[in-house]
């Protein structure tokens, strides 16, 4: 662009953000004084709420806009559906449970605590049942992971399909664990825990969800999870008891879980069999992919979250995560892939977690294309969407971890695109 | 599978079998001879047995100072670890032996949970069914969302037909065409169908409906009879479709290297834009509506930024407060809560309350005094249909009957569903649906 172009393009965005300041909170700036610090307020003079009003909080009313959604036509039923995190207007890491996704098959169910069962059978020495209080009461740890439903993205693989990242990336969360190492349960019932046997895992509700999990990953870091975020599961995450695991695709965390079976061999459920397999251009499929691999968004700007403050100090701001371990690094391009900058982490990423990055600019106002790339400790680079159509061609449905790319206009309007 | 009780008895039967034969054996040799090399035998055993001892003496004598080693090193760094102030984590133990948690399950407990069918057939219960009859189970419990023919209704899934098409662009996976082993067929109906009925159809039913799918997929004839005996011999199209995850060899050789940061390429342009704008109104859910814009008129990118400011976009909306969503009328009762909870069992086919649109059945606002059979746009059954022409009309009496037997108050209704035994339910649900009366 030519240096004769800018100082009208900066007058332009000058007038643009003086307009834009009368409707939004732009009062900070405004040029008398503000009323809201010269005049007396209601809420500096009567009162406020006691105390137990909510005796369990929710977010404040002005924030009720951030809620998990759900794009009806994706699916037949709300029962056998799923919802996308608000992750547009989330920040830090960790995800609360009440604005989580939810992936149902057949409805979220109450189970009570006194009500759950879970049995270890099959290829075990002493098949056993445990009651809630028996979970409680093995030695226990903490993690944080993410969950990511192996469709996020999906819809993407056709092109640029869904106006907003709460929809091209929200089928992911993100919670502190507390829970029992599997193979603690496995070691109790006296599992046959050779590398070849396998794990099949299943739940209360009448979807079932069985999955198979090979022993070696059984051994490793999987937990039967009784608490998240410090609280018990919501109904939605599987209340009482969920399986994490982790790194791996969410189908495979049953919910509600109540029953562990050691078998020779993979059960080849629908679940891993109809569902959570991709068809190539050769009409062959791959299954068995349980592994999220490195992926990385911009949560803000991005389509919900227009800049609205004009040119000047912007926080571009992420979410980075892989399945095979930390995230070591973040790149972030601004013109859609040419020059690459190395993006600041929030702080160093846990394994298999939510890591946020930032990149703190002085915005100059002209139009960008936002794409963040992601690598893991494995030296992993997360591809672009010609690398994974390449490989994968275009009738895939999971595992999309392409980098996305939002235009940013002139106005900070954000849209989904795809780029040459 | 339980591990298989051969396992247990085969050892101990066979050491007493062995400790018999050696019985028999010695009591039939010569007495001198025995003697002797038995007392030959035993002096060599001795110096094995004193030569053995020697070195098992010698490698736990090592041992033990290998440990004593490790212990003295662990216990450095942990009065190093306390003295710096740092990380005392540890993974959460095991103990040998266990915790003596939980308790031995019932073999009757296992029987009832332990229901899931592996592609060699086992876990199979006997029995049998044919198609002929696959096809009237399946019209009464599965074709209201898979279609009578499984070519599927709506959004739910077709269960027939697609072969040949996983190749295309847009590939129909079936159980027909894409499924690799008939057991996961037969697992997922037993188990988790019908959809909101799950775990009531009998072994034979479940036969009989996988014999018509495999008949509406024209892979069988229709007198075909699907049982445990000939369940393995039935080998699917696509079983050997699938290859196992090759993405270290293909993907993770190719993506692991360091990544392209200057002049990446020499310019870039959108090529695409968001095919659907999502609203997201305040009570919840999404709007979705084509996108009017394209490509037209988008500034070009080289690494100096945007090629040009463009004109004419669109200013960013201003999303209002949002408003907390109305609750219905009497929400608060305890009866229509209780009715909110039995509803779960409706709400996969029936939409109600704000906004609720024809589903797999009608939408149920305002349904007391509504004539039956008389939801515009609804694809009503003939015995529906008829009801509208004699003008009945919807009534608390009326809709407790035909909820306590669906098929027998309205014989031939398209819903599948087997009805509520308890009379409490019946109030309770009611009273949800009365909730929603404008």
């Amino acid at each position: 662009m030519s240096d004769l172009f800018k100082p009208s393009r900066r007058a332009f965005l000058r007038g643009g953000a003086a307009v834009a300041a009368g409707s939004v909170a732009g009062a900070a700036n405004a040029a008398g004084p503000d009323p809201l610090i010269t005049e007396l307020q209601d809420w500096e003079s009567y009162l406020g709420a006691g105390v137990d009003e909510t005796p369990y909080g929710l977010p404040i009313r002005f924030e009720q806009d951030v809620v998990r959604r759900n794009v009806e036509w994706l699916t037949a039923s709300p029962i056998s559906s799923i919802n996308f995190t608000p992750i547009h207007a989330l920040e830090g890491t960790i995800t609360p449970q009440g604005c989580a996704f939810e992936r149902h098959h057949s409805g979220a169910i109450e189970l009570a605590k006194d009500d759950f069962r879970l049995m270890i059978n099959g290829l075990v020495d002493k098949p056993l049942v445990f009651s809630y209080e028996d979970i409680e009461r093995f030695p226990r740890e903490n993690h944080v992971y993410f969950c990511e439903c192996a469709a996020n993205t999906g819809m993407e693989w056709a092109g640029a399909q869904l106006n907003g990242v709460q929809f091209t990336h929200g089928m992911i969360h993100n919670m502190e664990y507390t829970g029992v190492p599997l193979r603690t349960l496995l070691a109790e019932a006296g599992a046959d825990m050779s590398l070849d046997k396998w794990v099949y895992v299943e739940g209360a509700d009448a979807s079932s969800n069985g999955r198979s999990i090979p022993m070696e990953k059984a051994l490793d870091d999987v937990l039967v999870a009784f608490k998240a975020n410090g609280e018990a599961l919501r109904m939605e995450h599987g209340y009482p008891v969920r399986l994490v695991v982790p790194g791996w695709e969410g189908n495979m965390w049953v919910k509600w879980i109540r029953r562990i079976e050691v078998v020779d061999r993979a059960v080849e459920s629908r679940e891993e069999t109809s569902k959570y397999t991709d068809v190539y251009e050769d009409g062959t499929a791959r299954k068995w992919t349980w592994v999220m691999d490195a992926k990385s968004v911009i949560t803000s700007p991005s389509p919900q979250m227009p800049i609205k403050h004009g040119a000047g100090p912007l926080v571009i701001s992420g979410l980075a995560w892989s399945g095979h371990g930390q995230i070591t690094r973040v790149d972030v391009s601004r013109n859609g892939g040419i020059t690459w900058e190395t993006a600041r982490l929030g702080k160093q990423g846990d394994t298999k977690a939510l890591t946020r990055f930032y990149l703190d600019v002085d915005w100059d106002g002209a139009p960008m294309l936002l794409q963040a790339r992601a690598m893991d400790e494995t030296g992993y680079v997360q591809p672009t969407k010609d690398q994974l159509r390449e490989q994968r061609g275009e009738n895939a449905v999971y595992h999309n971890n392409c980098i996305q790319t939002w235009y940013v206009n002139a106005e900070g309007v954000a849209e989904n695109v795809e780029v040459s | 599978m339980s591990k298989s009780l051969s396992q247990i008895f085969l050892p101990a039967a066979g050491g007493t079998a062995l400790a018999a034969a050696l019985a028999i054996t010695i009591a039939n040799r010569d007495y001198g001879n025995d003697k002797i090399s038995s007392l030959e035998g035993r002096v060599a055993q001795v110096e094995a047995n004193a030569s053995a001892a020697t070195q098992k003496a010698r490698a736990e004598a090592q041992r033990a100072a290998e440990l004593q080693a490790e212990f003295e090193a662990v216990q450095a760094a942990a009065a190093a670890t306390a003295a710096m102030g740092v990380d005392l984590t540890a993974p959460a133990p095991v103990a040998d032996g266990g915790y003596g948690l939980g308790r031995a399950a019932h073999p009757e407990e296992i029987a009832a949970w332990d229901v899931d069918v592996l592609p060699d057939g086992r876990g199979l219960p006997e029995g049998r069914g044919d198609a002929y009859w696959g096809e009237e189970v399946f019209a009464e419990k599965c074709a209201s969302c898979h279609g009578d023919f499984a070519e599927g209704a709506d959004n739910w899934p077709v269960l027939a037909g697609g072969f040949d098409t996983l190749d295309d662009e847009d590939p129909v996976k079936t159980v027909g065409s894409y499924w690799p082993h008939l057991s996961t067929a037969w697992d997922y109906i037993h188990r988790s169908m019908p959809f909101g009925e799950a775990g009531t159809l009998t072994a034979d039913e479940t036969y009989a409906i996988v014999a018509y799918i495999l008949y509406s997929n024209d892979l069988v004839d229709d007198d075909f009879e699907l049982s445990h005996e000939n369940f393995a011999e039935f080998e699917m199209h696509n079983k050997d479709g699938f290859v196992v995850d090759d993405r270290a060899e293909l993907e993770y050789s190719q993506w692991r290297t360091e990544p392209c940061m200057d002049n990446c390429k020499p310019e870039t342009e959108v090529t695409m834009r968001s095919v659907f704008l999502v609203d997201t109104p305040a009570e919840g859910g999404t709007e979705s509506m084509m996108n009017p814009a394209t490509i037209e008129g988008l500034p070009s990118f080289s690494a100096s930024g945007a090629a040009f400011i463009p004109q004419a976009a669109a200013k960013p909306v201003e999303v209002a407060a949002a408003e907390p969503a109305a609750a219905p009328a009497d929400a608060g009762s305890e009866l229509v809560a209780a009715g909110a909870r039995v509803y779960r069992k409706c709400k996969s086919c029936h939409q109600i309350g704000d906004g609720a649109k024809n589903r797999t059945g009608p939408h149920l606002n305002g349904l007391f005094g509504r004539e039956m059979g008389s939801v515009d746009g609804f694809g009503y059954s003939r015995v529906f249909q008829s009801a509208q022409e004699e003008g009945r009309v919807w009534d608390e009496a009326e809709l407790a009957a035909f909820l306590a037997q669906p098929k027998a108050y309205m014989n031939g209704t398209k819903m599948a569903f087997s009805g509520l035994k308890k009379a409490e339910d019946l109030d309770a649900v009611i009273a949800y649906i009365k909730s929603y009366e404008n």
